[in-house]
């Protein structure tokens, strides 16, 4: 058997191993030498080998293997094999692992143990890897350790009693009259540790930190003895004296005065105190004056004191050093919320930090940025933010983009504004936006309608200089489609005017289609927006057959299938070609999100999941009413007394007058189709008329039509409605305005194909105005356009 | 609570690593790969603050670091330690290891890697700082070591193997010692 190399001699080997392979050559010799001998036993270099299996275990080789010798090793009566051993439990085990039960004992024991030092071994390897079994086994130990005479002792079993209040929260209240105990201490070790377990304790348990309370003015003291006390050689560091324990009792006091007046107001004599006399000009005065400030602006500290916190940190973020910012930042974003007014102040000083060189500073900067971005200054801030989009890290540029919608979305001053801003993020940072922001933009440039033109225009120009961000690519593809004819007409108020011919707009969307850059996705944009065109444009539509037909035959399953089904569209449906590519309605947004994302989509196999949707909408907005009224079935003839039932027996006292002060038009389509009329007339007054006329070639069969009224809104209605004509008939002036939504829902079949359309909610109203003294009339409007598509309405 | 103290030099290798939590080994390799891999980045001018890695931990962890020379020193900490705290901490622990080594430089944390964990055992236990006073630090860890120097002495002519311990002469080493500024 070949002697051990020493662990020195192991190490130089390794070390001189030139290449990765030679290293792993001598570490498996060394491993194996290492196993051998712990196998014998041989007592003279256990410890050695021991060591040597840790360092190469650092270098991260197994070392499973020597689990159980740790476990020997530790119930070895002699100091050193006890020393490594203990390491080794703390590097290689841990408590998922069995062997770690079988130390409990021998810990048990060497707590007991008469030398100091082993018995701090084991209150060490407890604090680093003591199971809650373990825990639970030997807290009653520690807790007479904590009470010994002996304060290198005192000080381990306070950590230690940190560690099994952790494992097993019950055991706290074991602990906490030692612990009380504990801060009468004079040696500073103990009291750091006593001032950790108390504030553990303090953190888990309110009931805990209610007994607490009592010791603030004991803390006072401590601190009060530590800040004026004269330059103590023991535990100076760099003028303060003992930094350590400061910012440890000044944590804990922050937990005790937090939500409490009486504990809050005792401690402010001291925090001022410290706050004015600790030393800054080095890190660690500099490390009190933090734990203070945030000490008071944690706990209901009085506001002069508060007005000081924030002037420190202001003072911080002017610090040279840039650690002393970082922290600065990092407090200040705790606050913000707070005292947002005090933090506004320095937000020219966090706006520089945004363009410091260090990573860090910079992360704390943007997120401190954005909290600070409120309507007032909304437009200087995006500025700056926009400019730091263009030049921040690639880790960063994610939450900046997705920062910055959320403000924008918050305080947009204009809606130009609101779109230029998101324009730009895309352009400047496309590629790292969050998969949200297309469908949101795209329903937000649906929403403006007046900037339209605008927007297709600036969208078109961002594409013609880079297809490479796909978000962009996407939402210029959609806005294209959609409003392509815009684009082609050349002139628009807000940006100059550029001449742009169909062959340039299909050319754009040609290339973004064949381009490998494109993702699948953006491909499928591309195509939808080319196919939108064929109604938009008037000389290539030959160019777009031949694209879509290209694609029908593509390997991608959606642009093929997209392909095919504009395909069928040219061919076998070419009349209805021009009603399903029309423009888009308004996207009303939905808390689900639901309705709006299948919105941006527009297909032929998506309207019978719309008309669905319709309904659902229809009837998740009206949960009162009887939507579903299809059984209340009208033919033609009941139109007229339909909708008007409810109301004429309360109408027959009012006899109407014609008026000559209508304001509204008295006729108009309520839908076209085709040749399929429905108008609805409305004659004097207070009849409405609705009337189905056929202009087209074939016969219209199978037509039925359902008006319905909420069933709530209709008794209010009518209570409303007899109390005008209870006021009008006294005399007194009536109310305006008062409406009642109308609801249709028709169905008929032409040459052979079944319609279907309804409107929304509020797309119609009936409602009633007075004009003159005692005369009511009817009017009915619309006010948005429906939403399937199939419904035109003008008024 | 410190989760992981890390110690490696300027190319990467480990000399010390102690983590205050459990990962399996593969896990702790990855995670020192991965500190080095953000440490080394950082220029010597910016603060000493790293918002960590992915394996490290979520968003509660800092990395905070000091470089000496040829050697990083790396705490991993959550938001219940000062973060200056632990800088002056990591301070104290290299004057420490300087006072016990004696001008300490890499190769001393290299040949004498458990004599470093003891030290650093004195200062931080269980995750938590126990000792931030160098010269109680010191004590304690000298009285220690005469403990285990009495107890190997006996065996000392039988045995075939140096006392590992207490090569205080750096005659068997002959590499070139490099000099550790402290800053």
């Amino acid at each position: 058997m070949s002697p051990s190399v020493p662990l020195q001699e192991m190490i130089r080997a390794i070390r001189s191993a030139r290449t990765q392979c030679e290293e792993r050559g001598v570490i498996q010799r060394e491993c194996a030498a290492i196993r051998a001998q712990f196998r014998q036993n041989d007592n003279g270099s256990r410890s050695h080998n021991l060591a040597k299996l840790l360092y190469v275990h650092m270098l991260g080789y197994p070392a499973h293997f020597g689990q159980m010798e740790c476990v020997r090793m530790i119930a070895s009566p002699r100091y050193s094999e006890k020393r490594v051993g203990y390491l080794g439990a703390m590097m290689l085990l841990d408590e998922k692992q069995d062997a770690s039960l079988l130390i409990t004992n021998s810990i048990k024991n060497d707590l007991s143990h008469s030398n100091q030092y082993i018995q701090s071994l084991a209150l060490c390897t407890l604090a680093c890897m003591g199971s809650a079994e373990m825990c639970r086994d030997l807290a009653p130990e520690i807790d007479r350790l904590l009470r010994s005479a002996n304060s290198y002792i005192k000080k381990k079993a306070a950590l230690c009693a940190v560690h099994i209040v952790r494992k097993v929260q019950d055991l706290g209240e074991l602990f906490v009259s030692a612990a009380r105990s504990l801060l009468s201490e004079k040696n500073h070790g103990v009291l750091h540790g006593a001032v950790v377990l108390i504030t553990e304790l303090c953190e888990r348990n309110p009931e805990t930190l209610e007994r607490f309370r009592k010791t603030v003015p004991d803390l006072v003291q401590i601190m009060k003895g530590l800040v004026i006390s004269g330059y103590s050689p023991d535990h100076d560091v760099a003028g303060v004296s003992d930094p350590f324990l400061q910012v440890r009792i000044l944590r804990l006091l922050r937990v005790l005065g937090r939500n409490n007046e009486t504990a809050s107001d005792a401690m402010n004599d001291l925090l001022a105190q410290v706050a004015t006399n600790t030393d800054s000009t080095k890190t660690v005065g500099n490390a009190v004056l933090y734990e203070t400030v945030l000490t008071v602006l944690d706990i209901k500290s009085e506001s002069g004191l508060r007005v000081l916190a924030v002037n420190i940190l202001g003072r911080f973020l002017l610090n040279n050093d840039r650690n002393i910012r970082y922290i600065a930042m990092t407090s200040l974003q705790k606050i913000v919320v707070t005292d947002h007014n005090a933090v506004q102040r320095h937000r020219g000083t966090i706006v520089d930090c945004l363009k410091d060189q260090d990573a860090s500073v910079k992360r704390r900067a943007l997120e401190l940025s954005l909290a600070l971005v409120s309507a007032s200054n909304i437009r200087s801030m995006m500025k700056e933010l926009l400019v730091f989009l263009s030049s921040c890290p690639l880790e960063l540029k994610a939450q900046a983009a997705s920062g910055i919608f959320i403000a924008a979305e918050r305080y947009a001053p204009s809606q130009r504004w609101h779109i230029d801003t998101i324009l730009h993020v895309l352009t400047t940072a496309g590629g790292d936006v969050r998969d949200e922001t297309v469908p949101n933009l795209i329903q937000l440039i649906t929403n403006t309608s007046e900037l339209h033109c605008y927007t297709v225009h600036k969208l078109y120009r961002a594409l013609l200089e880079d297809i490479s961000q796909q978000s962009l690519v996407q939402v210029a593809c959609w806005c294209i489609g959609e409003y392509g004819d815009l684009l082609l007409r050349g002139e628009c108020q807000e940006t100059e005017p550029v001449q742009v011919t169909e062959d340039d707009v299909l050319d754009a969307l040609e290339t973004v289609l064949q381009s490998h850059m494109s993702s699948p996705a953006t491909r499928g944009f591309a195509l939808t927006a080319t196919m939108k065109l064929s109604t938009r444009i008037s000389d290539n539509v030959d160019r777009i057959r031949s694209i879509v037909s290209i694609y029908g035959s593509c390997i991608d399953l959606e642009l093929q299938q997209r392909a095919v089904e504009y395909n069928a569209l040219f061919k076998k449906y070419d009349h209805m070609r021009a009603a399903v590519l029309e423009r888009m309605p308004v996207i009303q947004r939905n808390s689900s999100g639901q309705n709006s994302e299948d919105a941006s989509e527009e297909t032929i196999k998506e309207i019978q999941v719309t008309k669905v949707k319709q309904e659902e909408l229809v009837l998740a907005q009206q949960p009162a009413g009887p939507v579903r009224s299809h059984d209340q079935v009208c033919d033609l003839l009941d139109l007229l007394s339909g909708p008007q039932e409810p109301l004429q027996p309360s109408l027959a006292p009012a006899q109407p007058i014609s008026t000559t002060t209508a304001l509204m038009l008295d006729r108009f389509y309520i839908w076209t189709q085709k040749g399929f009329i429905l108008e609805h007339n409305l004659d004097s007054g207070l009849l409405a008329t609705l009337t189905a006329s056929n202009s087209s070639d074939s016969d219209i069969s199978s037509f039925t039509l359902q008006a319905a009224v909420p069933k709530v809104r209709l008794s209010v209605f009518v209570s409303e409605l007899e109390q005008i004509m209870r006021n009008i008939k006294d005399g007194s002036i009536g109310v305006d305005g008062l409406s009642l939504n109308l609801f249709l829902i028709l169905k008929y079949e032409i040459t052979g194909i079944n319609r279907e359309g309804a409107s929304t909610p509020n797309s119609l109203f009936l409602s009633f105005f007075k004009s003159g003294h005692d005369v009511l009339h009817l009017r009915s409007f619309s006010l948005f356009r429906c939403r399937t598509d199939l419904i035109e309405v003008i008024t | 609570m410190i989760k992981a103290i890390l110690i490696f030099n300027n190319h990467g290798k480990p000399r010390l690593i102690r983590f205050y939590q459990y990962f399996a080994e593969d896990m702790q390799q990855q995670i020192i790969r991965e500190t080095f891999h953000l440490v080394s980045k950082r220029d010597d001018n910016v603060c000493n603050f790293l918002e960590g890695g992915s394996l490290i931990g979520g968003s509660d962890y800092k990395l905070i670091y000091r470089h000496y020379a040829t050697l990083y020193f790396v705490f991993c900490v959550d938001s219940s330690e000062s973060e200056l705290g632990i800088l002056d901490l990591i301070q104290v622990f290299v004057e420490t290891l300087d006072k016990c080594f004696e001008n300490v430089c890499e190769l001393d944390l290299i040949f004498h890697m458990d004599k470093v964990h003891y030290i650093l055992q004195e200062v931080v236990m269980g995750g938590m700082v126990l000792e931030t006073n160098m010269n109680e630090i010191i004590a304690q860890v000298e009285v220690q070591n005469r403990l285990e120097k009495s107890e190997v002495r006996p065996f000392l002519s039988s045995s075939k193997s140096f006392p590992l311990i207490y090569v205080f002469g750096f005659s068997q080493v002959s590499a070139i010692k490099y000099s550790l500024s402290v800053l």
